[in-house]
């Protein structure tokens, strides 16, 4: 449980251990936080500044989600700007990029600017991924330069493959100068078919319809060749899959300028969620064995995966109530990733300072967004980190509008203490 | 009456039931045929017990059978049949819940199209939930109907070999008899086309063989399945004809065979597709047992549910 406030006017951070994933570097001295930005802390009048004990943490850069569903407009009973960036900034997160998957999808300028308008003075800062065709019906392309004109980031028709392998190899052509990604939600739809859990041992006991792996592996595999055919921009996003993890690296191998990410739930949670027939672990794709986890987890460590993007993905109570063929794909992430990302990592070898990278550095390489460095003049987009602590996530820790999350009653191993932006204040309790 | 208790509470599939528990279920059913023998086919076991048939999917066949069995231990019955059509978004599990609720149900028996609708139910509700088939998973009576037959036609069940034929991908009674079947030290091997049988099964401890008369050489019994050419507008088999003459029980192919084989069917019959109108009618088919049984065995899996349940009488 934590609270969320405007930003102290002048914050001393003292005690941490700075790490700044623009440089690569560590070092230990206390942080000033001025009116939005970072300042020499002697520059602070004693008097006036709040101090964060920081001892025991790791002060960073803020986290940077690149794939995550507000739902504004059409679902704000989902989720909107303001709640999602509330859940962004209780998780760490100071930058959000979000899906197009509105009602009506943001497939226009007009809508990237609506969004961008109405995410101004927001907690964290928003970003707006433009659909790659109108309506995102996956039929004719949307205007995707002007939308990044407008503000757009990157393409992306997620939620909805996109079928027609002519038609990606067309948005690629059309994008590639503009060195902005186009993100393909990597499944075959008739693989696919009516999958509502990975296709294994245990959807046929639970006589569940399954949906396989070669789903996953055949998409990636079209869309890495139309990558290498076209010179585009292409993102792969929640990679869970060996399959994919493997075309990856062979692509990425012979030199393709291709980037992958994968979620805190596909490295950290396995099928083994879906024996109680639980819809909250119901998600596309879905959770897999404990073999395909482990290639998500070897991905990441070698390099193959580029970063982590939490596919937050709200869904009200009502949805999720329903049975499993009719409750919707999709969990909550931003609030827990965190949490399962560094529990599960750290089990894997990784350090701290790695575990930041996919969660800053990563992210950003991935967008081509700048990364400033922590120092004087810097915005303050900051995030401090208790990896040691202990927590079991529970209600009070969810910001977002929904709460449909199999990681309730989880306990996990670092946390975040506080999260900083020159509009945002979280601060744990 | 008096049976040894089982340690269940509620039956939403025979996955994990325990070898003593479904013995008593089948002497329990074997026990109460001898009420239906009786001139007045009643006991008064459950009275003053409510139970509510839930059909969230058309199956004349199940819920007749289940409101015979509720009726003849004289339980209260209340019985709703809801197209799955009408299944509209929002509605169903939540509103099924607070229904019982307001209800005061001892027991809810329900079937519903999507696979663990009943463990969702048991989540929420206190009634004992009775999973009257939910999806492709599981239809626990059904498969201890089966077991029932196979046990009535064999004297035991321990080392029989089964055969279950036809579309086991979407089958619930396929995975029932399944789970039942290997709990109780019976051997069972799935026949039918490749797509039809879905992958990893063999991790439940079955064999396969996509060859008809090969089973039929190994089997004792066969479960033939209800085969549907097609499934939500998806073609699942080329022709009648193909699936007949490749994986249809038909009397040529028995006649090839010297060994009797019992050939169990759970209704309803495509006669003339998966199996010939012949073969169900003839010596070897113990369809009929099986529907008697059906009713029999849902009044044990009752009894032993809600017996405990019964208003006790003070003096
Ligand atoms: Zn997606």
């Amino acid at each position: 449980m934590g609270q969320q406030a405007a930003l102290p006017k002048e914050l001393l951070i003292t005690g941490g251990k700075i790490y700044d994933p623009a440089t690569g570097k560590s070092r230990r001295e206390d942080l000033g936080v001025k009116d939005g930005r970072l300042v020499d802390p002697a520059s602070l009048r004693p008097e006036k500044a709040q101090v964060l004990d920081a001892t025991g943490c790791v002060v960073t850069h803020g986290f940077i989600d690149i794939h995550a569903h507000f739902r504004e407009p059409g679902r704000e009973d989902k989720e909107t700007l303001v709640t999602g960036s509330q859940a962004a900034l209780a998780g760490g997160f100071t930058r959000v990029c979000v899906m197009p998957n509105t009602d009506p999808p943001i497939d226009s300028p007009e809508g990237v600017r609506a969004t961008l308008e109405r995410a101004e003075g927001l907690p964290v800062r928003v970003q707006v991924i433009g659909a790659i065709t109108k309506g995102q019906r996956g039929e004719e392309l949307a205007e995707l330069r002007e939308m990044r004109a407008a503000g757009a980031v990157a393409f992306s028709d997620d939620g909805q493959p996109i079928r027609d392998g002519q038609l990606l190899k067309r948005a690629l052509q059309y994008t590639k100068d503009l060195g902005v990604p186009v993100i393909n939600h990597a499944e075959d739809v008739h693989l696919r078919a009516d999958g509502v859990m990975n296709e294994s041992a245990l959807s046929t006991r639970l006589g569940l319809p399954g949906n396989p792996v070669e789903a996953e592996g055949a998409m990636i595999y079209r869309d890495l060749l139309l990558a290498q055919d076209t010179g585009g921009r292409v993102h792969i996003p929640h990679i869970s899959t060996a399959l994919g993890v493997a075309q990856v690296r062979a692509f990425k191998g012979l030199g393709l300028a291709v980037t992958a990410e994968a979620t805190p739930h596909h490295l950290g949670l396995t099928e083994e969620l879906m024996r109680g027939f639980n819809t909250q672990a119901k998600v596309a794709p879905p959770l897999r064995t404990e073999e395909n986890r482990q290639a998500v987890v070897a991905g990441l460590l070698d390099g193959t995966i580029d970063c982590i993007a939490t596919d937050h993905a709200p869904h009200t109570v009502e949805e999720k109530e329903q049975d499993m063929l009719r409750a919707p794909f999709g969990m909550i992430g931003l609030e827990s990733a965190f949490g399962l990302v560094h529990t599960t990592l750290r089990a894997a070898g990784m350090d701290i300072e790695g575990i930041i990278n996919l969660l800053t550095a990563g992210p950003a390489a991935v967008m081509g967004f700048d990364l400033t460095p922590l120092k004087p003049g810097s915005p303050a987009e900051l995030v401090v980190l208790r990896p040691d602590e202990e927590w079991t996530f529970t209600r009070e820790d969810i910001y977002s509008r929904s709460r449909n999350s199999p990681m309730l009653g989880m306990t996990f191993t670092g946390r975040v203490v506080a999260t900083l932006t020159p509009n945002g204040w979280f601060i744990q309790s | 009456m008096r049976e040894p208790a089982i340690s269940l509470h509620h039956l939403l599939g025979l996955e994990g039931v325990s070898r003593q528990d479904i013995q008593i279920l089948l002497d329990t059913g074997f026990r109460f045929r001898e009420v239906l023998e009786r001139p007045i086919k009643k006991v008064p076991t459950l009275t003053g017990v409510n139970v509510v048939n839930l059909f969230f999917e058309n199956s004349t066949r199940t819920r007749i059978s289940f409101e015979l069995a509720e009726k003849r231990l004289s339980a209260e019955v209340i019985t709703f049949s809801v197209a799955s059509s009408s299944l509209s978004k929002g509605e169903g599990l939540k509103d099924t819940v607070r229904n019982i609720h307001a209800m005061k149900m001892d027991a809810v028996v329900m079937r519903h199209p999507s696979p663990g609708a009943a463990v969702q139910l048991s989540q929420f509700v206190d009634a004992a939930v009775i999973n009257a088939g939910d999806g492709a998973h599981e239809h626990p009576t059904q498969g201890l109907l089966d077991m029932m037959s196979l046990q009535e036609k064999f004297g035991h069940l321990e080392g029989l070999k089964v055969g279950i034929i036809g579309d086991v991908a979407h089958s619930r009674v396929a995975r029932s008899n399944i789970f039942g079947l290997l709990t109780m030290g019976a051997e069972v091997t799935v026949c039918g086309p490749g797509h039809l049988i879905p992958p990893y099964i063999e991790d439940l401890g079955v064999g396969i063989n996509h060859d008809v008369d090969e089973l039929l050489t190994w089997a004792d019994a066969v479960n033939v399945l209800r085969i549907q050419r097609e499934r939500q507008g998806v073609g699942l088999i080329p022709s009648i004809r193909e699936y007949r003459s490749q994986f249809g029980i038909t009397n040529e192919r028995l006649a090839r065979h010297k060994k009797s084989i019992i050939i169990l069917h759970p209704g309803p019959i495509n006669r003339g597709v998966e199996i010939d109108s012949d073969v169900a009618d003839g010596d070897q088919a113990i369809i009929l047992d099986q529907v008697l049984n059906g009713v029999v065995i849902r009044m044990s899996v009752l009894y032993h549910l809600l017996g405990a349940r019964v208003p006790q009488e003070t003096n």
